[in-house]
């Protein structure tokens, strides 16, 4: 343990002198201090290691650039280097919050899966296959204007102008089809639900 | 049964790295050079 006498800045000028040996005595010095600050902020182990190894990949970045200079202690200035990434950190989950599952909080709780399951699917399938079958009982004329804007996705202008009546009887026509449906639906005890 | 009313503990006292995080560090260290000419600065790593 004979490293523990050395002080920081002999060991940093040294590991500047090209002994790599230092620098993993600086590490296993502060990296119970360095990190567990990181931690204290994060609380997020793989994010702290994260943010502990970009902070060395700086540290080591200066030093063998020659752009450290001594003027105060090496732990209060990795610290600084350190609790600006996590600065930088919290920028930029603010921007894109992440939320990781933990004992107390499912991650589920605020994620839902949108598709509908196979059985919604078949309900809905079902509902269609009925609601086309009804849609056959109406008469002719009042079908027409029923596909035409429910499946062809037609205004009742162009529905008018390919049946050849007014805007209004198109519209009226409409309306009985959806009275009929309805009575179709109440007298057969229909029910059309998903 | 007693009940453990208490969170988990945020930070325990002895936190470290992981081991992987400190060895990349080391390699790492150990394979970049920086070289500056007209101050400019450039970065090696050997591979």
């Amino acid at each position: 343990m004979a490293d523990l006498h050395i002080p920081d800045a002999l060991l940093v000028k040294n590991y500047v002198d090209g002994n790599e040996a230092a620098l993993a005595t600086l590490i296993k010095r502060h990296e119970s201090k360095i990190y567990g600050f990181i931690y204290s902020k994060i609380a997020d182990r793989d994010i702290s290691n994260d943010i502990f190894q970009d902070t060395f990949i700086k540290v080591i970045k200066t030093l063998k650039s020659n752009s450290y200079n001594e003027e105060g202690k090496f732990l209060p200035w990795v610290m600084r280097i350190s609790h600006n990434l996590i600065v930088d950190h919290f920028r930029k989950t603010k921007k894109m919050p992440m939320y990781r599952e933990t004992e107390e909080f499912s991650i589920f709780s605020v994620m839902s899966d949108d598709a509908l399951t196979i059985e919604s699917k078949m309900i809905v399938d079902q509902v269609e296959l009925d609601l086309k079958k009804l849609i056959e009982e109406l008469p002719d004329d009042q079908k027409e204007v029923v596909v035409m804007r429910m499946y062809q996705d037609m205004s009742f202008k162009e529905i008018s102008e390919l049946t050849g009546v007014s805007i209004n009887t198109a519209l009226g026509r409409m309306r009985y089809a959806l009275m009929n449906l309805r009575k179709i639906i109440d007298k057969h005890q229909i029910i059309l639900t998903n | 049964m007693a009940k453990i009313y208490s969170k988990k503990a945020l930070a325990s006292k002895d936190l470290k790295p992981k081991k992987e995080v400190v060895s990349f560090l080391l390699n790492y260290s150990q394979a970049l050079t920086v070289v500056k000419v007209n101050e400019k600065s450039f970065e090696i790593i050997a591979n």
